[in-house]
């Protein structure tokens, strides 16, 4: 805390206005948020990224081992070190391995048999010297006396020290290695077509008078209603090996890339398109009259007007939807094949081999492009105006037949890919036996006779939705407002956003783990969460941090800083203007962040498997657990299930938020 | 000052009276067994003991056993009760078990128990590595069923075996791990070599290939018996094969974790989980519990399964597992384009 507190005040010398009341308290509700952040990521974040760091080698100067002659007694103490100076059996660059390393100590005595009746002696330096014999840990400096039976089970382990090693074993390691290439490529190709899909989406719908615009968008928020890894069920029964229209792959094959991908654009689109359409939501009308009376063709006013308008939006999309793609690790588990992505290997390293500190040095390479992307995301938000201004009058769009045809046309075309995936897991939640059974049943639905929690762990998850889409969007808008509504006080804000930016760089899989490493230790004053729904509630609202974030942002920054200066110049403090102005204006937008938060608290997936505990079993874990096991039908029912929860919630939302729309919102039409 | 003591003292022997008379234990349990199972285990096991409640903690062997040893310092859990013994090995190399011999340990067959004095694990059953071979897809491809592991390297079954990844899976490492035993560390890798030209994809649970080749995804599952008997109850059309060179296998088994403060009960649970009455409940579903004599025919498996089981040297396993996978990594990992 001292640490950060240093680095948010600027050095005194710098001449600055004096902060008022106000300022004081914006200031104040920032730290208690970035606190917040702290603890809930980048403290837990440090803990785990440090295992990247920590090493395990063989020392060898810490086993000395003892022989005994053919009389019984036993010769001269040797060290392991020693005898491989001598015999040089290991080499040096064989020395390093990892947590598991073992040892046999019989590679140092290259006469050994274990028929022979020579005994054997071995023991640390150290206290802490560790090593094996059978699968027996010892410990410590006292000889134990072995026969030579025995002696070929003695195993040296390896002790922790820090350095690089991992770094270096993993970029000598090909098959590794290549996971960032196949990483990178399904991240690009997906964020390139998503964002191309749900601008051409969200273009149609605030820019056209077509028709059936909610319904569009009730529908293009469906993917978003589900697990990440349903699209890979649904994949599978339409282009697996038994798939109803394999044909149309021309017998290429859905496992791998191509499936990724399908899958990727599927569940990212809805997160894309709530950025762009905030972006393009509100937009100015006069700056279209003027394009018009300056006689720009409609292609240039797109180029010149929509595009610049919407590109922060455009920009902030691209890096959440590439963030979401490279640590999404639900769908190329269930549809990835032989393909290997890093989101996997870390899942591979960690659950496979419970090699912790490989799974944590592949994290950090998962963290190099989202770093990138937010560097990025920072350079162009420098150039962003307020579009909204005092003065703004909103856009109404004209009807044209020709343009709101084709908008028809591409929101049809992306609505029935949509309703295509979710009737197919429909089908698959339903049918008895696919595909050699076709009768419809309910048994799918059986849960209580499944892994992961049956029905109770259904009723937990909308817990948790609740409880983290009322806390979350509560911390989310508050901690944005303060960023983009507090003047000066520059370095603060930057290391805020930051922080607020960096949940969507971590993969879930990363964040549960390190919530482990933080929380699991007794020395930790909030020990007590650790296996309660607390946990699992601060956990998500984490994870899924900075789209809330980004949403917040951009209805924000459409408000003009004229308010705040009026509001200053009549003297009214910050919190009636955010009260009376900011939330009213900006109600679309929280209550965007509070679906948000309730339907991927609902899905999520890879943060929570972790730190689960019996009473806190999630359905979402449920569906992973089943389809890993090969109930791929019930994992699809299940999923069916969150998505019927989910839809009933944004239901209920559309119908609370229309009541309260009608009345804040009329301010946006004309006349 | 006596008279306090005195006074103290009682009050703290009527709280533990009253609590010991009115609360029951609860035990953490953490827990690989199939989720259908927990319910009936627990219910089995109160009948006769009550006065103990098991909070069951239950993932896949794989998160289950990265959450054992991520928890190390501070674990949550008082008993692991139906995890791999393979893990449970690794739990011991870390210190982190207490020994215990569960009353009438001695008449389990001792491959199912751990060889240190006291024992550190206890088995309660295993499953049996084995083949699910789809016979209606087998048809229409024009395959002939394998009979034996060596088999499955012939060029006819290219593109149709699936077999869990080693690398991600416990029984996938357990099928590599047996081969060695079996056919010896150079032959192992070059029967490996064969069959990876035939492998279509390699999953991450040791179940899955069995699901698959029930829905016709694939024609063959390198799994275990315990899910393709499942899957053929649910109407897959498949066939258990238990190759000729004889099976892999796991033993799933309990034991007490180190510095546990409900110690009590944990012995009383895990003396029960050795029992008869514990063995006839396993078999419900398993095939080969660890006490012999008591295992009856598993519908849709052969009555002799446990013949099938190699001399499984779970220490050894242990021992070269870095070694064999990070072989294992560099010879069939690095190819993994995407095959049609």
């Amino acid at each position: 805390m001292a640490a950060v507190t240093e680095t948010m005040m600027p050095s005194g010398r710098i001449p600055r206005q004096r902060l008022d009341r106000d300022d004081i308290i914006k200031r104040g509700l920032m730290v208690v948020i970035s606190l917040y952040l702290i603890v809930s990521l980048a403290a837990p974040l440090y803990v785990m990224l440090s295992k990247s760091f920590s090493t395990y080698s063989f020392d060898l100067s810490t086993y000395e081992f003892q022989v005994s002659g053919p009389s019984g007694q036993f010769g001269e103490t040797v060290s392991a070190a020693v005898l491989n100076d001598r015999l040089l059996v290991v080499p040096k660059d064989k020395l390093a391995t990892n947590a598991d390393g073992r040892l046999a100590a019989t590679s140092f005595f290259p006469e050994f048999s274990f028929r022979s009746l020579v005994k054997y002696r071995i023991r640390g330096t150290t206290d802490g010297t560790v090593y094996l014999i059978g699968s027996d840990m010892h410990r410590g400096t006292a000889w134990q006396e072995v026969d030579s039976n025995t002696f070929r089970r003695v195993m040296l382990r390896s002790t922790a020290s820090t350095g690089l090693d991992n770094y270096v074993s993993y970029f000598s390691t090909p098959s590794l290695f290549r996971s960032i290439e196949n990483s990178l490529f399904i991240a690009v190709i997906s964020t390139v077509l998503t964002v191309s899909i749900a601008f051409g989406f969200a273009y149609a719908i605030s820019r056209s008078c077509m028709r059936f615009k909610g319904t569009f968008r009730m529908i293009a928020m469906a993917p978003i209603l589900v697990p990440s890894l349903l699209p890979g069920i649904a994949l599978i029964y339409l282009f697996g090996n038994q798939g109803m229209i394999r044909d149309v792959l021309l017998g290429a094959s859905i496992y791998g890339p191509l499936g990724i991908i399908i899958g990727s654009v599927f569940f990212t689109f809805p997160h894309a398109l709530i950025i762009i359409s905030t972006a393009l939501a509100i937009s100015d009308q006069r700056h279209y009259e003027a394009a018009a009376s300056l006689r720009a063709s409609r292609w240039r006013t797109f180029w010149v007007v929509t595009v610049p308008g919407a590109r922060y939006g455009l920009i902030s999309a691209a890096f959440v939807v590439f963030t979401l793609v490279i640590t999404d690790f639900g769908l190329p588990k269930v549809i990835g094949g032989q393909y290997n992505v890093l989101a996997v290997d870390i899942y591979k390293q960690v659950i496979g081999q419970q090699n912790f500190e490989m799974g944590a040095v592949v994290s950090v390479i998962l963290l190099v492009p989202a770093l990138a992307a937010f560097v990025v995301d920072r350079l162009v938000q420098k150039k962003q105006v307020a579009l909204l201004s005092a003065r703004s009058v909103p856009y109404e769009p004209k009807p044209n037949r020709r343009f709101d045809t084709m908008c028809l046309a591409w929101c049809s075309l992306v609505a029935a890919f949509i309703i295509g995936i979710m009737l197919v897991c429909q089908m698959a939640a339903l049918v008895k036996f696919w595909p050699y059974d076709l009768s419809l049943s309910l048994k799918n639905f059986a849960f209580n006779h499944m892994d992961g929690g049956g029905w109770g762990s259904y009723k937990n998850s909308i817990q948790l939705a609740a409880l983290t889409a009322i806390f979350g969007t509560i911390i989310v808008f508050t901690g944005a407002y303060m960023v983009e509504k507090t003047e000066g006080f520059q370095k603060g804000r930057a290391l805020f956003h930051f922080l607020a930016m960096l949940p969507m760089a971590v993969p879930g899989l990363v964040l549960g783990l390190a919530y482990i490493f933080f929380f699991n230790n007794p020395a930790n004053p909030l020990h007590s969460i650790y296996g309660t729904m607390a946990i699992l509630v601060v956990c998500t609202i984490t994870h899924f941090y900075t789209v809330g974030h980004l949403t917040a942002l951009t209805a924000l920054k459409q408000i003009d800083q004229e308010f705040e200066s009026v509001a200053a110049s009549l003297k009214q403090p910050f919190y009636k203007l955010f009260a009376r102005v900011t939330v009213p204006v900006c109600l679309p937008a929280i209550l965007d962040i509070s679906i948000y938060l309730f339907v991927n608290a609902m899905t999520t997936v890879s943060a929570v498997v972790f730190i689960y505990s019996a009473d806190t079993a999630l359905a979402s874990v449920a569906v992973l657990n089943m389809d890993d096991a090969g109930d791929i039908a019930p994992a699809a029912a299940m999923g069916m299930m969150i998505f019927y929860t989910n839809l009933l919630a944004r239901l209920v939302h559309a119908g609370l938020s229309r009541t309260v729309l009608a009345r804040t919102q009329a301010w946006r039409r004309r006349g | 000052m006596n008279t306090h003591k005195a006074a103290a003292l009682a009050a703290f022997a009527f709280t533990l009276f009253s609590s010991a008379a009115y609360a029951e234990t609860q035990l953490t349990v953490y827990t690989a067994f199939e989720a259908v199972d927990l319910q009936r285990y627990a219910d089995t096991f109160n009948a006769d003991h009550p006065d103990i409640k098991i909070n069951w903690v239950r993932d896949s062997t794989g998160v289950m056993t990265a959450k054992l040893l991520a928890e190390k310092n501070n674990p949550q859990a008082d008993v692991v009760w139906g995890v791999a013994a393979s893990s449970l090995l690794l739990l011991k190399g870390e210190g982190m078990l207490e020994p215990y011999a569960p009353a009438g340990v001695e008449k389990l067959d001792p491959k199912f128990v751990d060889s240190s004095t006291p024992p550190s694990w206890v088995g309660m059953d295993a499953y049996v590595a084995a083949l699910c071979y789809n016979t209606v897809e087998a048809k229409k491809l024009g395959l002939t069923p394998p009979k034996s592991w060596k088999d499955l390297t012939k060029p006819e079954y290219k593109g149709h075996i699936v077999m869990p990844n080693p690398a991600s899976s416990g029984t996938g490492f357990l099928d590599v791990s047996a081969w060695m035993q079996m056919f010896g560390e150079k032959d192992a890798w070059s029967f490996m070599d064969g069959l990876h030209q035939n492998i279509s994809s390699y999953t991450h649970s040791g179940s899955k290939p069995c699901k698959m080749a029930g829905a016709g995804e694939t024609v063959i599952g390198v799994s275990f018996e315990f899910p393709g008997a499942k899957a053929k109850s649910a109407g897959a059309p498949i066939d258990i094969i238990f190759p000729e060179e004889g099976s892999g296998w796991e033993a799933e088994a309990a034991a007490i974790m180190a510095g546990t403060s409900k110690i009590d009960a944990a012995k009383v649970l895990l003396d029960w989980s050795i029992s008869k009455k514990a063995n006839e409940m396993y078999n419900v579903g398993y095939a080969v519990v660890a006490m012999p004599g008591v295992a009856k025919q598993v519908e849709n498996l052969p009555a002799d399964v446990a013949s099938k089981m190699i001399k499984n040297d779970f220490e050894w396993a242990a021992s070269h597992r870095n070694a064999i996978l990070k072989e294992w990594n560099t010879r069939y990992d690095s190819k993994s384009e995407p095959k049609s």
